[in-house]
């Protein structure tokens, strides 16, 4: 993997202002948000599937993976669901308001190694925020990669954000958009049933393809035994793994996983290095 | 790297508090073996006679007594719960201080703690192969620890050769003592008229050689290294493929096991306490929390040992990565002995038996980790 952006180390936070904030969902919303020092702004770089720590005043931090653009340069957008403590409170931030951020930190998607393939991206349920950013990635500099296939499962058809966005995806030339709900609902205009069950319909060259994941674990384990089947190599799978991440420096040991922090060794990792771990409950 | 000198003093029995004064008149804060709630814990002490003689510490499963030792010896007790992890690893400190002005703008400041240089008496070789491993993980390249640099940059260590290993100890299988090879100042061999004491590194030499010490007789040299085989030979317990570079068969073995029923077996017993990672002197897991001020303005960021039998160590947004006990004693005893080879090129297992002695129940984790290798699972 080529070298990623590295972060403001272990602390202190960096002051940051929250520079939009939109209501994505009933328990979803997305803040952008911009470093107070201007030089600090100015030289933070990140790749997609890199996270950053936010911090609320007197309450603490959360990793959350970063949803724009690297070149962007207004801002830095996350996209968070309302949890527990740290989220039910950057939830109630306004414009204006102030937070605190380090990061990035870990390692992202491997997208300049990627350059002329077929890109398969499957997300479940909020998995789709680290995978936006390759979305974002991807259209941005579209002659750089092949077909661009979008598969993104939810549990209910209302937990889906971004409807706009699916749509208008879906119309773009050589991108295909399968989206699938567990439990439908009215005007559902997608697939009522397994995500999983969708992967037939997925238009891509496993001898040329690139798939990434993101979401729940076993969500990801069946995933990759359909893409496997189809003939995909494990060397060209990724998936983005999520573990209780406190430090974000591979220091505080909460996301060991195996040989690997997730923090700093992930949260992106090859399907191979950590298949034979996801094969067992509770690791 | 330090080269040891050739010369080996010998430090008379009474000649013990000369090379404490010396420490002191360093400006050391001099820490050694205190009995505190009948157990042995490195303490600050006053006076260079300070050092109690005669102790001696019985061990075994869930058990941990106070003895006298018939020869009146320093350092006949084997270890106490706690050694030098607390001095550079702190149990609880603050790591930055956040201020907030009325308009809510927010300024952020590192705190580093305030040390005094340490000395503390009485290291041993196990200790100091946990430390090494404490560094490896706190003072990794490009990712340096400040709070732990801080602490471990003042401490000066005195270790000594562990003569009498309690029943628990298991270091001479895991390749880390009974004899201190690295990692000191000064380590002391105790005989029954005195020490043979040689330095490890330049501070340690300075402080011998400031002491005029004579040079220990041959005699003496092969007595405290009889003295260390014996202390070997001495042990009952031992940790089986601990010792080849890749970790062994033990890795492997433990890796390849995870649905094992012994699992299950260990889980009814274990109390998910957390007392094994307390004691354990290479546990690095920390939970970091906020302390706000009570005014509003201000909060500290902060981090306290945490355990992975806790139930919050695996906590992830609405559920539990591993909600029973049997999926955390997995994470602990593979980590440590599994993949702790992937992590740090050694096992972070240095023979200590303190997780055998502390656990409540008594659960031996040479006995699980022989379970778990000596037979295939049953289907």
């Amino acid at each position: 993997m080529n070298e990623m952006p590295h972060g403001i180390d272990a602390g202190p936070p960096h002051a940051a202002t929250v520079v939009a904030r939109t209501q994505e969902s009933p328990t979803i919303f997305s803040l952008r948000l911009r470093l107070d020092d201007a030089a600090t702004q100015a030289a933070y770089r990140f790749a997609p599937g890199q996270f950053n720590m936010l911090y609320l005043y007197g309450v603490g931090e959360v990793p959350i993976s970063i949803m724009s653009d690297p070149e962007e340069r207004n801002g830095i957008g996350h996209a968070i669901r309302m949890q527990g403590r740290v989220t039910h409170g950057l939830a109630s931030l306004k414009p204006g308001d102030k937070l605190g951020l380090r990061g990035p930190f870990g390692r992202g998607w491997p997208l300049q190694e990627v350059s002329g393939c077929d890109i398969v991206l499957v997300t479940g349920g909020l998995g789709c925020a680290p995978v936006v950013s390759v979305i974002h990635y991807i259209l941005k500099r579209r002659e750089r990669f092949g077909k661009l296939v979008i598969i993104q499962g939810v549990r209910h058809a209302e937990d889906l954000i971004w409807h706009e966005q699916y749509a208008r995806w879906a119309k773009l030339p050589d991108t295909q958009v399968l989206v699938a709900a567990s439990e439908g609902a009215a005007f559902w205009p997608w697939h009522v049933g397994r995500v999983t069950e969708l992967f037939g319909l997925a238009n891509f060259d496993p001898d040329c393809a690139v798939a990434m994941m993101c979401g729940p674990e076993g969500m990801m384990r069946t995933t990759a035994d359909s893409l496997l089947a189809r003939g995909l190599p494990e060397s060209r799978l990724f998936l983005s793994m999520e573990r209780n991440m406190q430090c974000a420096v591979g220091r505080c040991g909460h996301c060991q996983l195996g040989g690997a922090f997730v923090c700093r060794d992930g949260p992106v990792f090859n399907w191979g290095a950590v298949k034979s771990l996801l094969e067992h409950r509770a690791v | 790297m330090y080269q040891r000198p050739d010369h080996t003093g010998f430090l008379p029995l009474a000649q013990l508090p000369s090379l404490v004064a010396r420490l002191m008149a360093l400006g050391y804060q001099c820490l050694g073996p205190t009995v505190e709630n009948g157990a042995i814990v490195m303490r600050e002490f006053d006076a260079p006679d300070g050092l109690p003689r005669g102790l001696q510490a019985e061990q075994a499963p869930g058990r941990y007594r106070l003895a006298q030792d018939p020869y009146k010896r320093y350092f006949a007790w084997a270890n106490g719960p706690q050694a030098i992890k607390p001095q550079a690893f702190a149990p609880q400190e603050s790591l930055w201080r956040v201020e907030r002005d009325a308009a809510g703008a927010l300024k952020f400041a590192a705190m580093l703690p305030a040390v005094q240089p340490q000395a503390i008496i009485g290291v041993r070789a196990c200790d100091l192969a946990a430390l090494a491993l404490q560094d490896a993980h706190f003072l990794r390249e490009g990712r340096r620890d400040p709070h732990y640099a801080q602490r471990r940059e003042q401490l000066f260590l005195v270790a000594v050769q562990c003569a009498e290993p309690a029943a628990t100890c298991f270091c001479a299988s895991t390749g880390d003592g009974p004899t201190p090879t690295a990692g000191y100042d000064i380590a002391l061999a105790e005989l029954a008229d005195g020490f043979v004491a040689v330095a490890g590194s330049a501070k340690g030499e300075a402080v011998l050689n400031a002491l005029n010490l004579s040079a220990a007789t041959p005699q003496q040299i092969e007595a405290a290294r009889q003295q260390g085989q014996a202390s070997a030979a001495a042990q009952t317990r031992r940790l089986p493929g601990h010792l080849s570079p890749s970790g062994g068969n033990l890795r492997e073995v433990l890796l390849s096991q995870p649905e094992h029923p012994r699992w299950d077996e260990v889980a009814a017993r274990c109390l998910a306490c957390g007392n094994c990672t307390a004691v354990c002197p290479t546990c690095f897991c920390h939970a970091e929390m906020d302390a706000p001020s009570l005014d509003g303005y201000a909060s500290e960021h902060g981090r306290i040992w945490d355990s992975c039998f806790g139930e919050a160590h695996g906590h992830l947004h609405g559920f539990n990565v591993r909600p029973d006990i049997r999926s955390r004693y997995r994470q602990w005893l593979t980590h440590k002995l599994a993949t702790w080879h992937d992590q740090f090129g050694r096992s972070g297992c240095v023979g200590c038996g303190r997780c055998i002695a502390w656990c409540p129940v008594g659960i031996d984790l040479t006995e699980e980790v022989a379970a778990l290798t000596a037979s295939e699972a049953r289907p």
